[in-house]
C-alpha cells in the first residue's frame, strides 16, 4: 500500500485531455509540453519519497 | 566517395569513435573476473553499482534511434511524437516497485536472463523458449535501426558511397564493435556508456540554451513549427494528423501508446541484461530515482524537431532533420562532436542487445534443446559466438532490406514483446498463473496483435479492436490484455505438474519490514 503515492505521477501523465492545451505558456513552451516536461523531475521526487518511506 | 566530406567535423568523429574503441578492448581488464564464464562476460559479474548502472542503462534504454526516431516524429507531426515523454514517466515507477523482487530472485538462482526465470518460476521450458524467441526477434530490428541512426550521422558528415561502399563506413564501424564486445562482453558498453551519456548530455545542454537565442526565443521556434504542421495538415487535406498539440482522434493512441509501451521496455532482453548486471535491488531504486533525468534530455531532444521548422530546415527524410539542424546552427567541429555522440550512442545498446540475444540464446534455447550438458565455459564461449552472429544478422538486414521494414518490425516487436508482461511480472507476485495458460496467453495475445497491426497497405500501431471500441488503441496494449484474461481464465484449468523452485523469501532483497 506504501506504493500507492507512485501512482498519482503515472495518472497524471495520462490524463492527456487535460494537459492537451496551447495556453497557459510558460516560457514561450505551450502547456502541453511545459507540463510534461516538469512532470518528469515530479515523478523523479514521488519515487525518492516512496524509496525514503521504504528505508524507514 | 568522401569529395563533399566536412573535414572538420569527421575529424572531431574519427576522434571520438577511436576513444571509445580503445575504451572497449580495455575494458576487459575493468574490474576483472574470469571472462570464460558467462555471467561474468554475458553480466559483468553483477558487479556494477548505483552509479555505473545509472549511465549503462541510460546509455542501454536511451538509444541513438531514439534520437533521431522522437525529434523525426516531433517534426513530421508534433505533438503525438510527445508520447515518449509520458512513456518514460511510466517507467520507473515499475522499474522501483518491481525489478528489485526480480534482481533477488535471480541472484539467488543464478539466473541471467528473463527466461531463466520463468522456467526456475513456473517449470515450463516451451514458455521459457517462448520468452527467448520473443525477445530475439523484437531485438534483431531493433539493432539493425541503431544501424540506421548512426547512418544518418555518417551521411551528415558529407559521406556518399555507391553499391557496396554506401555502407562501408558503417560496417568498419560494427565490425570493431563486435570485436571489443566479443572479448570484454558486457563491460565494453558499460564503460563507453560513461562517455556516451557525457556527451549526450553536452549537446543537449547546449543546443537548448543555444539555438533559441538564434530564433527568437522558445515561443517563435514553438510558433514557427505550429504554422508548419498547420500548413502541413491542412495541405494533405486533413488526411495527416498533425499540430502543436493532440487532434481528438488522437488522444487515446497516445495514452495507450505510452502505457503499452512501458510496459515491454524492460521486457526487452538489453534492458534485462543492464537491470541484472546490476551489484544490488537498493542499486536498481536508486537508479529508478536518478534515470529520470534521461526523460528529460529526451524530452529536450524531441524539442529540436520543432527547432528544425523554425531554423527553416526542409528534408524529405524526417529523420535528417536533428543532423541538417546541428550542421546549420553549429560550427562543424561541434557538429563533428554531436554526431560522433550519436554514433556511439548506437554502440551502447547495439552491444547490450546483442549480449542479451545471446545469453538468452545460450541459456533458453541451445542449453535446454540442444546440449543439456554444456559445460559453463563452452556456454560463455557459445554466447561470444552467438553475439557475432546477432550483429551480423542486423547488418544483414540492413543491407538487404528497405529500412521501412526495419521499422515496421521493431514497431511489430514491441506488440510482441508486451506479450511476455504477465508471465514475467505477475510471476513475481502471484501463483494464480500457470505455465501452459500463459503459453496459450502469449501464443494468443501474439497472434492478436499481429493481425491487428496488419493493415490493407501498410502495418498500423493502433485499431479500434475490429469496431468493438469507440478510439483507436494501441495493439500491443488490447492484445495484452487479452493474453492476461486468457492465462487467467485457463490457469486454474491447466494445472500441470511443475515445480516452482523459488519462494516467497526469494524475493526480498533487503530486511522485512518490522
Amino acid at each position: 500500500m506504501k506504493y500507492v503515492l507512485l501512482l498519482v505521477p503515472c495518472v497524471l501523465c495520462l490524463c492527456a485531455p487535460f494537459y492537451n492545451t496551447i495556453e497557459p505558456r510558460l516560457g514561450g513552451f505551450p502547456f502541453f509540453y511545459w507540463s510534461l516536461l516538469l512532470l518528469v523531475p515530479v515523478s523523479a521526487l514521488f519515487i525518492l519519497a516512496a524509496y525514503k518511506g521504504e528505508a524507514r | 566517395m568522401i569529395e563533399n566530406l566536412n573535414w572538420p567535423a569527421t575529424v572531431v568523429f574519427v576522434f571520438f569513435f577511436a576513444v571509445v574503441t580503445v575504451m572497449g578492448f580495455m575494458a576487459s581488464r575493468w574490474k576483472s573476473g574470469p571472462l570464460d564464464v558467462l555471467h561474468e562476460w554475458g553480466l559483468g559479474g553483477r558487479r556494477f553499482g548505483a552509479w555505473i548502472t545509472w549511465f549503462l542503462l541510460g546509455g542501454d534504454l536511451y538509444t541513438a534511434y531514439t534520437v533521431i526516431a522522437v525529434p523525426a516524429l516531433i517534426y513530421a507531426i508534433g505533438a503525438y511524437g510527445f508520447f515518449a515523454v509520458p512513456y518514460t514517466i511510466l517507467i520507473y515507477p515499475l522499474l522501483f516497485v518491481a525489478f528489485p523482487r526480480l534482481w533477488a530472485v535471480a541472484h539467488r538462482h543464478e539466473y541471467i536472463t528473463a527466461g531463466d526465470f520463468i522456467l526456475g518460476r513456473y517449470g515450463d521450458r516451451w514458455l521459457a523458449l517462448a520468452v527467448c524467441a520473443t525477445g530475439i526477434v523484437a531485438t534483431m530490428p531493433y539493432i539493425a535501426l541503431q544501424l540506421v541512426g548512426m547512418e544518418r550521422v555518417i551521411q551528415a558528415l558529407g559521406f556518399q558511397g555507391e553499391g557496396i561502399f554506401s555502407h562501408l563506413p558503417l560496417t568498419i564501424a560494427f565490425v570493431i564493435l563486435a570485436l571489443y564486445t566479443y572479448s570484454s562482453g558486457l563491460r565494453a558498453p558499460a564503460m563507453i556508456a560513461f562517455v556516451k551519456d557525457t556527451m549526450i548530455y553536452i549537446f543537449v545542454i547546449a543546443a537548448v540554451v543555444y539555438i533559441p537565442t538564434q530564433l527568437g526565443g522558445y515561443g517563435a521556434i514553438f510558433d514557427a513549427a505550429g504554422a508548419a504542421l498547420d500548413k502541413k495538415a491542412a495541405a494533405s487535406g486533413g488526411k495527416i494528423a498533425a499540430g502543436l498539440i493532440l487532434k481528438p482522434a488522437q488522444v487515446m493512441p497516445f495514452i495507450t501508446l505510452a502505457i503499452g509501451s512501458a510496459m515491454a521496455l524492460f521486457l526487452y532482453p538489453h534492458s534485462m541484461t543492464g537491470i541484472l548486471a546490476a551489484s544490488s535491488g537498493n542499486a536498481i531504486r536508486r537508479n529508478a530515482i536518478a534515470l529520470p533525468a534521461y526523460s528529460l534530455v529526451l524530452g529536450l531532444i524531441a524539442l529540436m524537431g520543432y527547432m528544425a521548422h523554425a531554423a527553416g530546415i526542409q528534408v524529405a527524410n524526417p529523420q535528417d532533420a536533428v543532423p541538417q539542424l546541428f550542421l546549420k546552427m553549429f560550427p562543424s567541429w561541434f557538429a563533428g562532436f554531436t554526431f560522433a555522440a550519436i554514433a556511439i550512442g548506437a554502440l551502447v545498446p547495439a552491444a547490450v542487445m546483442s549480449i542479451g540475444a545471446a545469453n538468452t540464446f545460450t541459456r533458453n534455447f541451445w542449453k535446454p534443446f540442444v546440449d543439456p550438458n554444456l559445460a559453463p565455459a563452452k556456454e560463455a564461449g557459445l554466447a561470444k559466438l552467438v553475439s557475432l552472429i546477432v550483429k551480423l544478422g542486423a547488418l544483414l538486414i540492413l543491407f538487404v532490406m528497405p529500412t521501412q521494414f526495419a521499422i515496421d518490425l521493431q514497431l511489430l516487436g514491441g506488440v510482441w514483446m508486451i506479450q511476455i508482461f504477465p508471465a514475467l511480472i505477475f510471476g513475481l507476485y502471484t501463483r494464480w498463473f500457470t505455465g501452459p495458460a500463459l503459453l496459450v496467453g502469449w501464443a494468443v495475445g501474439t497472434l492478436l496483435g499481429t493481425w491487428l497491426s496488419w493493415g490493407a497497405t501498410n502495418w498500423t500501431p493502433a485499431s479500434n479492436f475490429f469496431g468493438w471500441l469507440s478510439f483507436n488503441s494501441y495493439n500491443g496494449l488490447t492484445s495484452v490484455i487479452v493474453n492476461i484474461a486468457v492465462a487467467a481464465i485457463l490457469s486454474p484449468i491447466l494445472r500441470g505438474s511443475a515445480v516452482d523452485q523459488t519462494t516467497e523469501a526469494d524475493y526480498q532483497d533487503r530486511r522485512v519490514p518490522a
